[in-house]
């Protein structure tokens, strides 16, 4: 079964894009099912659904260094709501994950990347830092898939 | 003085980012701003020079939640400075797609963001921790509108299947009926959210409100009629700009709108109610009619009702228009590009959405104005906060907090549509 990488952003609004930067770069590839989505909650629980194993992308502010990227096991503990504080959505990432974990929807691999932003200026592109990890959550992402395939 | 500020820095449950100041003297609540602080977003400025046919896929980009309204004032607009008329089945294509908004967006604001107000909780987390089949039944009534919007815009948000003149390719009758076993059931599942939510405690309150809605001859207002009030008010699209008025304040980016002669004035699924009740479903008629409501109903408190009978109305609408739909010629009417001035309105969720084009001879925009319910409520949405949590001035500054707060929710305000993101201070000196 495929592994499905959700992308979640504006893709407008500075680093706020990040997280569809990096599912864009994986579309195409074997063995991955791409989607990027705005994030709103329960359309992100309709994506979660009939996946087994879900890897989220996603741009974060919590006050750590831009550009620094944490993996955080979805599918085993709550996610800290503050992280994603950035949603303009009145639901953000935090609490869709939760919803689905208390609705019994929730993937059996849930992995979220988490990338700190630096800036949310609509029309504005990334900003180098926070480009700059891409290429390390793209390979990150590559790798976890790698060890769910061996295992 | 007993004065006293309550101030939410930043409103949950909206879509969007904007803040609440209310100040209370003496017991009586002397100021109410609700302060949208989300950048000014300037998509007036950047149609100018772009294509006519432009309008609709830019315009979408405005909100995430409500996209079809905005494509669907938009294309009227465009058709109207190009003379050109969209009847028959195209016509009918679009109210099913306005149909998928309407469930959609209701949905998802009854059962995700307005219903924990009355039920005690935090917000949808903690309410489906305690009722994890009704949340279930609200995502699956959410779900079948995704779907409709999906059948006829091509895709679920921001659809890409509009343009002027109708449709870049129509849904065959085949690909309709597909829908119609699950419209049944969302039909089921919004009836039942008529009756779950009739159910809730409301605070008796009523306001005096000027009702402003589209009103069709046989059509519950989706994409057509003239603009009525229950003051007198009746006037065709084109004359908008001549009793509507658009003012800066500076407590907020977005733009206040009044009627010209007398002030403030509400749009949404109460002002529909109020005008159009006659043209309800029988269904969803007897549903309202069951659920204690009666037209007009002037509580605030209880448009979560009348959003869900809309729910109702919307899964009927649709299964209508599905069992008697028949393939187009052709997927659009062509137009003849010229120079012209289009005005439009259609009913977006949260209620009238205004359009004005002008147009150049090659059918580049000269200039466009945008009017969003949220930015026409704001007044009404003040002079609630004013007149409607009096009672409730002595409560614990959390619980008043709250009941600021959800009477901000009334509204389902889309702040990211009216500006062009909610935080509340209540002061009590």
């Amino acid at each position: 079964m495929a592994t499905r990488v959700i992308g979640i952003g504006h893709p407008d609004r500075g680093d706020d894009a990040v997280g569809r930067v990096v599912a864009a770069r994986l579309m195409g590839m074997p063995g991955i099912e791409v989607i990027e989505t705005d994030g709103e909650a329960a359309k992100l629980l309709d994506l979660m659904e009939g996946a087994d194993c879900v890897i989220i992308a996603d741009a974060a502010l919590s006050g750590a260094s831009p550009g620094a990227v944490r993996r955080l096991d979805a599918a085993a503990q709550p996610v800290p709501q503050p992280m994603f504080a950035a949603s303009s959505h009145a639901v953000g990432l935090a609490e869709s994950i939760e919803l689905a974990r208390i609705l019994d929807r929730l993937p059996r691999r849930c992995i979220i990347f988490a990338i700190e932003a630096q800036d949310f200026t609509l029309g504005a592109g990334l900003s180098p830092v926070v480009a700059a990890a891409v290429d390390r959550v793209v390979g990150a992402i590559l790798g976890e898939i790698g060890v769910w395939v061996d295992a | 003085m007993a004065t006293k500020t309550i101030k939410v820095d930043y409103l949950a449950r909206v879509e969007g980012e904007g803040a609440l100041n209310v100040v209370i003297r003496d017991g009586k609540v002397r100021e109410a701003e609700l302060r949208i602080f989300e950048p000014p977003r300037f998509f007036e400025a950047f149609l100018r020079g772009r294509a006519y046919s432009e309008a609709p896929d830019i315009t979408a980009r405005i909100c995430g939640i409500c996209p079809v309204a905005y494509q669907m004032s938009a294309v009227h607009a465009m058709e109207d400075a190009l003379g050109i008329n969209v009847g028959g089945p195209l016509r009918e294509l679009r109210r099913l797609l306005y149909c998928g908004e309407w469930i959609e967006s209701h949905t998802l604001h009854i059962y995700m963001l307005h219903a924990p107000d009355f039920l005690g909780y935090e917000g949808a987390i903690e309410m489906a921790r305690d009722h994890a089949e009704i949340v279930k039944r609200g995502l699956a009534l959410k779900k079948t509108g995704n779907a409709l919007m999906s059948l006829v815009g091509g895709r679920e948000v921001h659809p890409i299947n509009v343009r002027v003149g109708g449709f870049y390719r129509a849904p065959s009758k085949r690909e309709m009926r597909v829908m119609l076993d699950d419209l049944k059931q969302a039909r089921d599942q919004a009836l039942e959210t008529v009756r779950w939510v009739s159910r809730f405690d409301f605070p008796e309150r009523a306001r005096n409100y000027e009702f402003v809605s589209l009103s069709h001859p046989d059509e519950y207002p989706l994409n057509g009629g003239r603009i009525v009030s229950n003051r007198g008010l009746n006037i065709p699209v084109r004359e908008y700009d001549d009793h509507f008025v658009e003012t800066h304040v500076a407590h907020s980016t977005a733009l206040h709108s009044h009627i010209r002669e007398r002030g403030a004035y509400l749009v949404g699924p109460l002002a529909r109610f109020a005008l159009n009740y006659d043209r309800l479903t029988p269904l969803a008629r007897d549903a309202a009619r069951a659920a204690g409501l009666t037209s007009p109903c002037t509580n605030p408190y209880r448009s979560i009702v009348v959003r869900a009978v809309e729910v109702l109305y919307a899964c009927d609408e649709a299964i209508r228009i599905i069992e008697g739909y028949e393939e187009p010629d052709r997927p659009f009417v062509p137009a003849e590009v010229h120079a012209g001035t289009g005005y439009a309105a259609t009913e977006a969720p949260r209620g009238m959405l205004y359009h004005r084009y002008r147009i150049a001879d090659d059918g580049a925009i000269l200039d466009a104005q945008i009017v969003p319910p949220t930015s026409q409520n704001q007044p009404s949405i003040e002079e609630d906060l004013r007149l409607l949590i009096d009672g409730w001035v002595d409560l614990p500054e959390d619980e008043l907090r709250h009941r600021c707060e959800q009477t901000v929710r009334n509204y389902d305000p889309c702040i990211s549509c009216s500006t062009h993101f909610l935080d509340l201070r209540i002061d009590r000196g």
